[in-house]
Order: structure tokens, then C-alpha cells, then sequence
């Protein structure tokens, strides 16, 4: 009733400010929510339980950083193999051979579906059941033969374990990119005179890797977590570093906030490189409107993912 | 090497094909001679697309054969048998024919330009150099010789099927199938699209042309083919079945169409 109505050629359309309504119950939400956070890290920061001079201590303590590098250099080759293998697994589903398409589909199956701590200590008591590898050649004989216990150090049982395990999510990731690139694509391809290989390589697969990338993003962020369990059978990395500290001085809540700082920091490292590789990857018709700003956009899209991630 | 009587460039001889249990082609037979258009038409179903992608194997034949140019495509004849071909040498066969498709399938990681080279030089071991300039030619033929940079996302419909058939020729194919070309296209943008395809039909290229253009079809068309599940029910001058229709079916899509 009380709105004037005002209809277009009485009003002459100029500019008209735009006064927003105010959203008292976000203001609200958000000072509650801003004093709660703050209050936690006023009781944190001034709790002495915390040690935060032990904190400082062992932050770049060198057994800290050794531990480290393992826990990097363990995500870094697992990641690698791990990506091959679930290609591989991948191409085997999506393959015409049924009994391919089946071995892939139960090894997905097996890998996915047990526990990834579970997995790493079966390897890494494979030593104590089996005590020799032998690789026979029908015909040949035996060719050589492997003590399982020189084998399987406690580093390759890690590797080995967390690989086939994380190549199961792969060989899924890698699987939803290649049937996320339309059928007209390989069909074109393929009229113009491309084999399916040429096809495949050519033109779907440098697609499914745009679909490939941010999945496999979070999947390394995961990974990298998972990798902690390798303390299990006692691999040292970061992790074991600061249990082995802190089973000494007991200083355990120190050398936990040391570890997750170092998390941390690698997530949010990664979660930036995650950005930059979606932007060069990712959305082809936007990757011709580069710009100054794509940097920054890069970062942003990191740090995005980074809140996505967790 | 030509076959007896025909001098055609292609021939579709009792050509079966099944999805499933459903016989979407059955026993469908073609000739269209060299330098000719052909033009297919048919209600949806009929299986227009499914003897497009037999006639250039993309869908193998479940019984009967196509030559091209006198060839078989996908066999070899030895000793009066038909030896069927590598997945290579079919590859390399197929491109004897150009397919367009309703959808266009541009490949949107690659730019205009790329698009119409990446097939010379995979497929025909071209130079970079010789591939660009050869697509250079094709591209202001379809009228898009200042958008070679762009990418498919950015262009409209009409100039993308422009594009797909440039890339198309690209490949020197020996004869053009086009399955739709202005189904999925703005009203607006059909004209540029069928101006293309005119002006090659007037160049003399071998075309079999999936429409429901009729007025393009009783234009351009030497040969004109109705097709209704899986058959050839009528078949011949695009007047004499547009004007005189003798099929039911005919008759009743061109009374609706009309
Ligand atoms: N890959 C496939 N799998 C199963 N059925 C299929 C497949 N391709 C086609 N068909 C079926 O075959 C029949 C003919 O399909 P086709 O695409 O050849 O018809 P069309 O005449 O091109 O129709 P439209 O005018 O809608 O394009 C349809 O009933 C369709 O459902
Ligand atoms: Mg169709």
C-alpha cells in the first residue's frame, strides 16, 4: 500500500543508488562466532600446557626436518607410482576386454575396500610368512630368487602398500576424467582417420587430464596425511620424529603442534600449486583471456581448494 | 580400380547393423556417384546417424559392405574372400571420408587452427608449415580466416560447423557426410552453415547430407533417400519424392514438415 508505484516514463531511468537491507543476523552470528575464535586462541597462546617455547624449539629441530623430508619424499613416490599404476587400472576398466575391465574392477575393489593400515602392515609382515620370492620362467627354471626380508624393508613395504592403495582412488579419478570428456570427441578423432590410440592420446586424454587435475589435487593432500601411518611399522617419518621426541621428554602437546604446523604448511604449499595447475590445465576456452591478474587468480583458486580440502 | 557397371564413389551394399536386440538398419543399399549429392531423410529413429557412422565404419557393419572409390573399406578381397582390415589401415581408409556432425565436436582443448591440422599431421605425417597453410586456404573458404586463434567455446554455433567442416576437408576426404549439420543451430545461423555446403556441392564434391532442410535437399540434391526403420523406402530425383511421395510414411512426414 504504501510503495508508490512508479512507472517507467514518469521516472527517467538514471542511476539509482542501491541501498542494501541490512543482515543483522549474519553481524550477530559473525561476533559471536569472532569472540569465540578469539577467545580460544587467547587460552591457547596463554596456556603453559602448550610449551610454546618447546614448540619453537623443535619446529626446525633437525630430527623434525629429517622427518620430514621422509614424510615429502614417501608422498612424493607413492604419488608418482600410485598415478601410473591407476592410469593403467583405469585404461584396464574402460577397456573392451571383459576380463581386463573384471581384473581392474576387483583390484578397486580389494585396494579401496580394505583398510590402508591394514594393507601396510600385511606388507609389512609379508617377510615373516613368505620367506622367498622366486621368479621361475616355465622352462627356464628359476631365474633368481629374493629373501623377502632384504626386500621388504620397512620402506618399500611402505611404498609398496600406500601405492597400491592410493591407486585404487587414482585408477578411479582417472577413470571419471576420461568418461567426462563427451564421445563426440573420440568420434571426430577417429573420422578424421586417427586410430583409437592416436585418438585417445591425441585428444581425450590431454581433455581428461583438465577433469583429472583437481581431483588428484585433494587425493595428494590425503595422501600426504595418510602417509603418518607408515609410523606404524616404523618408518621414520615426521610423525615417528616427534613421537620418538616426545616418548623421551614428554613433551608430546609441543611436539604435536610441531607436526601440525608442518602439515599445515605443506597443505597450504600444495593447495597454491593445485591452483596454478588448474589454471594452466583447466577450462580451455578461458585459458586465451590470460591476463595480469592470473597469478593472483592462480593463488586464489589455491586457497580455495585449501578450504575445500579439509 | 571402378566396379563393372557403377561409377560410384560410394557404395552402401545390404548393410545390417543391430544395437541391442533392435535392427536399426536392415539391408540398406546406396550408390552416390562422383560428384553428386546425396541427401537422407527420415523421422528421427530411423537410423539417419547409424548409416553415416556405417558407411565410415565408426559403427562396424554387422552384414554387408561399403566401397569408396571402388574399395572395400574395411576388408580386403583375396581369393574371393573379404579379409577383414588392421584397426590402422581402416583408420587411415576412413579418412577418405569426412564426417560432420550435428554437434559439431570441435575439440575444445585445441584452437580453430589446431583443430584443422591436428589430423594432417597425425594421421598424414604433415609439416607444421604445410598443414597451416593448407588450413589457412580452407578457413577463408569457410569464411573464419580471422578467427584461426580462438577457441570453440568462444565462437558461435554457425562458425563452429563452419570450422568442422574446414577441418573436415582438411583431410582431402574423397566424399563429405554430414549428419545434421543445422539441427542444433540458431535459425539465425543456418543460412552461413548451408551457403558452405552449397558452394561445395558447386565445387563438385561427393556429399551424402542427413537434413530435414527440404528446401536444400530439392536444391542441392541429385539423389534424394527416405529412410524409415532402417529402410529405403523411396529413393530418387528429390522432386519426384517431395512433389509425388508414394510411401505412406513419406507422405506423412512431409505433410507434417510442411
Ligand atoms: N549406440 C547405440 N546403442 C543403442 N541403441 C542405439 C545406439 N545408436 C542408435 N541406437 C538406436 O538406433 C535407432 C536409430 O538411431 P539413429 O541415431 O541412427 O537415428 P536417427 O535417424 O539419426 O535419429 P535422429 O533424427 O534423432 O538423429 C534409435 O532407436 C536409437 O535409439
Ligand atoms: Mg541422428
Amino acid at each position: 500500500m504504501a510503495e508508490t508505484p512508479m512507472s517507467e516514463d514518469t521516472a527517467a531511468p538514471t542511476a539509482y543508488r542501491i541501498i542494501h537491507r541490512p543482515r543483522y543476523g549474519t553481524l550477530i552470528a559473525a561476533c559471536i562466532a569472532g569472540f569465540l575464535a578469539l577467545s580460544l586462541i587467547v587460552s591457547i597462546g596463554g596456556n603453559a600446557n602448550f610449551q610454546w617455547e618447546a614448540v619453537g624449539h623443535y619446529l626446525f629441530h633437525p630430527a623434525i626436518l629429517r622427518g620430514l623430508a621422509i614424510t615429502l619424499a614417501l608422498t612424493a613416490v607413492v604419488l608418482l607410482i600410485a598415478t601410473l599404476l591407476g592410469t593403467a587400472v583405469a585404461l584396464m576398466r574402460l577397456s573392451s576386454s571383459r576380463i581386463l575391465a573384471t581384473i581392474a574392477l576387483v583390484y578397486v575393489w580389494i585396494f579401496r575396500g580394505v583398510p590402508a593400515l591394514i594393507q601396510l602392515i600385511f606388507w609389512f609382515n609379508l617377510g615373516l610368512v613368505i620367506r622367498e620370492i622366486s621368479v621361475v620362467l616355465p622352462g627356464f627354471g628359476t631365474l633368481f630368487t629374493l629373501n623377502t626380508n632384504d626386500v621388504l624393508s620397512p620402506y618399500t613395504a611402505a611404498v609398496i602398500a600406500l601405492s597400491l592403495c592410493e591407486a585404487a582412488y587414482m585408477a578411479e579419478i582417472v577413470r571419471a576424467g576420461i568418461l567426462s570428456v563427451p564421445v563426440g570427441q573420440e568420434d571426430a578423432a577417429r573420422s578424421l582417420g586417427m586410430s583409437r590410440r592416436q585418438a585417445f592420446w591425441r585428444i581425450v586424454a590431454p581433455q581428461a587430464l583438465s577433469f583429472v587435475i583437481p581431483p588428484t589435487g585433494n587425493a595428494a593432500i590425503s595422501l600426504l596425511k595418510l602417509t603418518s601411518l607408515v609410523t606404524y611399522v616404523a618408518v621414520d617419518d615426521l610423525f615417528y620424529a616427534a613421537q620418538s621426541i616426545y616418548a623421551r621428554t614428554f613433551e608430546t602437546i609441543p611436539l604435536l603442534v610441531v607436526v601440525a604446523f608442518w602439515y599445515l604448511a605443506v597443505v597450504t604449499v600444495m593447495s597454491i600449486g593445485q591452483g596454478f595447475l588448474e589454471a594452466h590445465f583447466g577450462q580451455f576456452d578461458r585459458r586465451s583471456r590470460r591476463s595480469w591478474s592470473l597469478p593472483l587468480r592462480q593463488a586464489g583458486a589455491g586457497l580455495r581448494n585449501l578450504w575445500r580440502a579439509q | 580400380m571402378s566396379h563393372g557397371s557403377t561409377h560410384a564413389m560410394i557404395s552402401v551394399r545390404d548393410v545390417t547393423k543391430s544395437h541391442g536386440p533392435v535392427r536399426v538398419l536392415d539391408g540398406v543399399s546406396l550408390d552416390v556417384e562422383a560428384g553428386t549429392v546425396t541427401c537422407i531423410i527420415g523421422r528421427s529413429g530411423s537410423g539417419k546417424s547409424t548409416l553415416l557412422r556405417c558407411i565410415n565404419h565408426l559403427d562396424v557393419p554387422d552384414a554387408g559392405h561399403v566401397l569408396v572409390d571402388g574399395r572395400f573399406l574395411g576388408y580386403d578381397l583375396r581369393e574371393d574372400k573379404l579379409h577383414e582390415v588392421s584397426e590402422a589401415v581402416l583408420a587411415r581408409r576412413r579418412a577418405d571420408l569426412g564426417l560432420v556432425f550435428q554437434s559439431f565436436n570441435l575439440f575444445s582443448h585445441l584452437t580453430v587452427m589446431e583443430n584443422l591440422i591436428v589430423a594432417p599431421r597425425v594421421v598424414r605425417g604433415l609439416g607444421r608449415e604445410e598443414a597451416m597453410s593448407a588450413a589457412r586456404v580452407l578457413l577463408e573458404r569457410v569464411g573464419m580466416g580471422d578467427k584461426a586463434d580462438y577457441r570453440p567455446g568462444d565462437i558461435s554455433g554457425g562458425e563452429q560447423q563452419r570450422v568442422a567442416i574446414a577441418r573436415a576437408l582438411a583431410m582431402k576426404p574423397k566424399a563429405l557426410l554430414f549428419d545434421e549439420p543445422t539441427s542444433a543451430l540458431d535459425p539465425l545461423l543456418v543460412g552461413e552453415v548451408l551457403k558452405v555446403m552449397r558452394d561445395l556441392a558447386a565445387g563438385g564434391i561427393t556429399m551424402i547430407v542427413v537434413t530435414h532442410e527440404m528446401e536444400f535437399a530439392r536444391d542441392v540434391a541429385d539423389q534424394l533417400v527416405f529412410l524409415e526403420d532402417g529402410r529405403v523406402v523411396e529413393k530418387g530425383p528429390p522432386a519426384d519424392l517431395l512433389d509425388n511421395p508414394k510411401s505412406h510414411g513419406l507422405q506423412r512426414m512431409l505433410s507434417r514438415a510442411s
